[in-house]
Formats: C-alpha cells, structure tokens, sequence
C-alpha cells in the first residue's frame, strides 16, 4: 500500500463518517459544520486526482458559498437550538429500501465500468490554462460556458423574484 | 549552491543528505523536511504576532496622541511577552448553554484559516511552494477564518454574539465579490494563478497598471477581516465585542493573535500580489534581501490597515452593503472588462508601455467615478432638507428658536 | 503533487498550534467554574427569552445574489490565466460572459434586492 492510498482511505472513512453524521445529528447547524467536513474531504480527493484546480473549487463554492449559507438560513429560520424533532418521518421504510437500490446500481455500475487502473497520470502544469482555452475555444465548450452564465442570470432572477414576492406580501 | 545564493535550498539539501544518510527512504525524506519547513515557518509566522501587536499599538498610540506600551523593556517591546504570559495564566470560562466542542473549535479554525495563507506566499525567489492555483487558494482558506467566526458567534448562547456571527456573513458575502474580481486583474495580466508567477510577472509593480484593482482588493480585504472602519462583527459600543463576547484566557488570546496576523497577511498578499512581492534591487542574487523587501512592503500595506483604524468612524450596516454591491462591485466589473480589452490590443508595448496604458486608462475611470461621485452627493444634498442663511454656512438643521437662545442667556 | 504535500502538512500544522494553545491555555489556567461567572454577558443585565432569535429575510437575499456570483466568478478564473493565449474571439467571449454578470447585478439593483430597508 503506497502512502497515496493510505490518505486516500484516510480521507475516504472522514468523508463518509461525517456524510453519516449529517443526516443522523439533531442538531441542524452540527448537520451543516458536519456536511463542511464531508466537502472538505472531497476537496482532498480532487487534490488526490492531481485536478488541484477543481479542489480549490470545491472550497470556494461548496464550504465558502453553499454550506455557510445553509448554516445562515438555519440561524435565520429556526428559533430552537436544538431540534428534537423525530429523526425519522413515516415513509422511511420507503427510503430506505430506494437507498438499497441506488446504492446496488451505483456499485453495479461502478464494478462493470472500465476504469483505468491507476487514476493518476501526469497532469501538465498548465491544465488550468488549457481548461480556460477550451472553455472559450469554439471546438470546445464555448455554448456550455455562455449558456452557464444566462443559466445563472436565470437562477439569479427566479431567487429575487422569489424572496421578492414573499417579502412583499 | 552558497548559502547567500540559496538560503533554503542550501540548508534544505543539507538536512536531506543528513537524513538520507541515516537510511531513511527518499520519499520519507521529503514528507520530513516539508514538516520540518512548514513547521519552522508557521512558528515564526505565529510568534511574529508578539511584534505585530507591540507594532500596531504603537502606532495607534501615536495616533492619539499616546506613547503607547513604553514600560516594559525598551520601547516597551516586552510588553506583549507580559501580556501573553499574564493571559496564560487566565481561566477559560465556558459560559452557561454554550455548545461546547464548537465553542472551542470556533477561534481554532479561525486562526487555522489566517495561517493557512503562508502556505502559498512567495517570501523570497524560489521559496514559497508554487501551487497553479495559489490566487483562488487564498479565496477558498478565508472561508475557514469567516468559518470559525460564524462558529463561536452561534456556539456562545449569546445574542450579541449572534448578531455578531449574522453580521459576520453578511460581510463576508458582501466582499468576498469584489475581492474575487479584483484579485481576477492580477492573474489576467500575468496569466497565471501561482502567486510566484504573479510575482515574476511584475516587471512592473501591478500598482502601476491597475492602482484601481489595488484599492478594491486592500478595501474589500480589510472589510473581511473585520477591521475599523468595517468592524460591524465587533461592534464595542452596539454589540460588546460580538463574537468573542463570551470567550477568555487562551481561547480569548487565540482570536486576537488571529485577527492581528490576518491583517499583516493581507497586508503581504496585497504586497505580493501589486507591490511586487519580493522583487527589489539585487533579490535576484541575494534571496534574503527579497524577504527583507517583501517583509517591508507588508508593513507599508499593514500600516495603511492601522492608519485606517486610527482615523475613521465605523460605518452602518446599510453603508456597508450599498458600498459593496453598489459600488465596489460595479466598479470592479467595469474595471476587469476595460483591462481585458485594452490588454489585448496593447500586448506588444512592452512592460511599460503595457503598463503605463493601462494606468492611463485607470486615471481615466477613476476621473469618472470621483466625477460621478461628486454629482451623487450634489443630487443627495440637493434631497436634504437645508437650511441656509445669508452669510451662515449651510446646516441640514434649522436654526433653534429664538427663545431658547434668550433663556440660556438668562440662566447664564 | 510534491507541493501539495507541503500544502497538506501545513494545514494540519495550521490547526495543530492553536489547539495547542488552546490545550495549553487550559491546563495552565485556573478552573473555578460558579453559575454567576458562566452566566451570559448581557452589560449586567438578567438575559430575557431564548438566544436563538429570527433575523431579517433581507440577510438571505443578498446570500443568494452572492451565491450566483460566486460560482460565475469561478468560471472566470481558468479564462484569465488563458488570456494571453487567447485570440480576440476569446477575449470576446470572456467579456460577454462578464456582461452577462454585470446584468443579473443591474436586475438585483433595480428589483431593490441589494436595498438595506
């Protein structure tokens, strides 16, 4: 077992134990601290990859942006600090057996995959730059980037007329 | 390879042979020598904070009109050793309904966050570990220094620090945008994100060719840091402190070590990222030297930090937002548009004229958004209700009544 | 790869020495724990009703324009260290992806979402 693989299992059990604790705490801002480390976890695994760029992503958007801002509307909405609410709801067997089954898929399909056997090759050092060109380059993902952007300006207009409206009534 | 020429590498390539040479494997070797490396440096880093906080109340001192710590030792420069041994020996006292493992971990991650930050800064050439995303890293390890703020403010069962920990995000969200933007010019004009490249690139200090990136970038980063004139999170006389509120002894010494080092880095990221890092007159040839401008030119953005927290007033909440999105953002936006096109048609001027345009351009946009500024406040004052007298300046009250003047004149 | 093994062992050290402060704080200082030192601060006055208290919307309309942002402004990065390989069409690109932003940011403004009310 090389030391690469050791972190990797490492980082592999912290990123599922706190993907556990997220939905199993009652408590609703631990849920969120706990769904940073499993984001962060998954930050090491980019890094892991060599797709370091793609890491610092995960950083910025998913704990920067996205989990704080969980941790913010929980502290905007609730007023308990601790919810003692069921854990559970009544369809949970429902749940549980769809779980089953994705995760039955997801093996099945992961096993039947043919995936190279070592991930890692050697990445250039300018794969950031390569990944910009491509971004703009008309042979290569010039529609997706400027569709991302109108998708975004839509998401923007749909969130302020959204909360708009509420506040206004 | 003398150690004047190469001071880490030297001293580096020496603790290799001595370890190789105890039989360790090569690949263990290394995982040693970046411990001992990191190791070394975030010590000095953390330890520095003793001479910063020595530093900044100095200064402030002088700002009003005080001399500052002078007792202990000369210059009073034992004076935080004093105090760091005197808030040792201070009980930690973990207020009543805390949430105890987060209330702990909130000042840890915090600091954690700030010193995470000299993984990546170039201190001298060949020095500072060149990450392909260096620039976006130091975006993504500020979320941990918000982070660990936002912790303690919710985990202290207190509503100032509540209020503390709402207002801190709101902050952060508000000049996280125009940081990213500025911090966009820089890495347009050198066409790299590692802040070594960035600062290879700077034939021309980036001061020169984007002095306007340089203003958003210093003004959005102290807001993040939550200093005066943006130290809405802290707040003394609105919210007591805010997030520290509940927090003593060593955890208490944890935030304040973090905040005063967060402003000495942003003081060196700006340094490195417009100043020109460690570049200076023979920093090619003696690398020291270039720890010994890039460390001066930190000061000379820290001071600017400290001069800011001497001189100006706290801002309101609604300023602080409409100064953000309204016109930081904005002006950042206009600005990154206006480098990109101009940068493309001046690519073969050289580094000055390259930069000399692009500072014109600069004075241009800057000329407009003081002309633009000044129309806004003509146009806000106009809305204002003034009173004017001949021969009295202008007050947005109206004069009091005669009759109170005349009873004050009795009484006296 | 090399480098971010550096980058690894200094995160772990970033969190490693305050903790250790903090350990050491703890051992170091006295514990004499009594319910009037542990209550909350509130300027000497008796604290009234739950901490946990609901805050203004506003707070969270400005997180979503902020959210947008962010992720828009991450595409951005990989153009930028592009840049100087691009041809003008690239450039062009860039900008209208730009503009694109500068228009959720003029909607936001005009539909009062960046007001503080």
């Amino acid at each position: 077992m090389t030391a690469m693989q050791i972190v990797f299992l490492l980082t592999a059990v912290v990123a599922l134990f706190s993907a556990f604790r997220v939905v199993t705490t009652p408590n609703m801002v631990h849920a969120a601290l706990w769904l940073i480390v499993t984001l962060s976890s998954v930050a090491v695994l980019y890094v892991l990859l060599s797709a370091s760029f793609f890491a610092v992503v995960q950083i910025v958007v998913y704990v920067g942006a996205i989990a704080i801002l969980m941790m913010f509307v929980v502290m905007l909405t609730r007023r308990e600090m601790r919810d003692r609410g069921p854990q559970l709801g009544k369809q949970w067997p429902w749940a549980a057996v769809l779980a089953v089954l994705a995760f039955g898929g997801l093996t099945w399909l992961v096993r039947s995959a043919a995936l190279p056997a070592s991930p890692v090759g050697e990445v250039p050092a300018t794969s950031v730059a390569d990944l910009g060109a491509a971004l703009v380059n008309p042979g290569g993902f010039v529609i997706p980037f400027e569709i991302a952007s109108v998708l975004l300006l839509a998401a923007l207009i749909g969130a302020v007329y959204v909360a708009w409206t509420r506040r206004n009534s | 390879m003398g150690i004047l020429s190469q001071p880490v590498g030297a001293i580096a390539e020496w603790l290799r042979n001595l370890l190789l040479g105890w039989g360790l494997s090569p690949g263990l070797t290394t995982v040693l020598l970046y411990l001992i490396g990191a190791g070394v440096l975030a010590t000095l880093v953390q330890t520095w904070v003793i001479f910063l906080i020595w530093y900044e109340r100095k200064i402030i001192g002088r700002f009003q009109d005080r001399l500052g710590p002078n007792r202990v030792g000369p210059y009073g420069l034992l004076q935080p050793f004093a105090d760091f041994i005197k808030i040792m020996t201070k009980e930690v006292i973990i207020p009543e309904g805390a949430d105890k493992p987060i209330y702990i971990l909130g000042p840890i991650v915090m600091d954690a966050g700030v010193l995470m930050l000299w993984a990546v800064i170039p201190l001298m050439p060949m020095v500072g570990m060149d990450i392909n995303v260096a620039a976006l890293y130091t975006i993504a390890v500020g979320a941990f220094a918000t982070l660990g703020i936002l912790m303690s403010g919710w985990a202290s069962n207190n509503k100032f620090a509540l209020v503390s920990a709402i207002r801190t995000v709101a902050q952060m969200i508000s000049y996280e945008v125009p940081t990213v933007l500025a911090l966009l010019v820089p890495v347009l004009l050198a066409g790299t994100m590692s802040l070594q490249g960035i600062v290879e690139a700077q034939h021309v200090w980036y001061i020169v060719a984007a002095p306007l990136a340089f203003l958003i970038y210093f003004i959005s980063s102290v807001a993040e840091v939550g200093r005066t004139p943006f130290d809405l999170l802290e707040a003394e006389s609105e919210i007591v402190a805010g997030f520290h509120i509940e927090y003593s002894g060593m955890v208490f010494a944890i935030f304040y070590v973090g905040d005063f080092l967060h402003a000495f880095t942003i003081g060196a990221l700006a340094a490195v990222l417009f100043l020109g890092g460690w570049r200076g007159p023979g920093a090619e040839a003696f690398p020291l030297l270039g720890l010994l401008y890039l460390w001066i030119k930190a000061f000379a953005v820290y001071f600017l930090v400290v001069w800011a927290r001497g001189s100006l007033p706290r801002v309101r909440i609604d300023q602080m937002m409409n100064f953000s999105w309204k016109f930081l953002t904005p002006l950042a936006l206009v600005l990154l548009v206006l480098t990109a096109v101009l940068d493309y048609f001046v690519a073969g001027w050289g580094a000055w004229g390259q930069a000399l345009s692009h500072l014109v351009m600069n004075l241009v946009v800057g000329w407009l958004v003081l002309r633009y500024l000044q129309a806004w406040e003509k146009a806000r004052a106009a809305r204002r209700p003034v009173v004017a007298q001949p021969g009295q300046y202008p007050v947005a009250r109206p004069p009091r009544p005669a009759v109170a003047e005349t009873s004050t004149e009795a009484a006296s | 790869m090399d480098s971010w093994i550096y980058i690894g062992i200094f995160v772990a050290l970033s969190f490693f020495f305050p903790a250790l402060l903090a350990v050491l704080g703890w051992f170091l200082g006295p514990r004499r724990p009594n319910p009037v030192k542990q209550d909350t601060y509130e300027c000497g006055l008796e604290t009234v009703g739950e901490t946990w208290v609901q805050f203004k919307i506003q707070y969270y309309l400005f997180a979503l324009v902020f959210l947008i942002f962010d992720v828009e402004l991450v595409f951005l990065y990989p153009w930028a260290v592009a840049y100087h390989k691009l041809p003008l069409y690239g450039v062009i690109e860039g900008v209208i992806f730009v503009v694109m932003l500068a228009a959720a940011l003029v909607y936001a403004w005009r539909k009062g979402a960046l007001e503080w009310a």
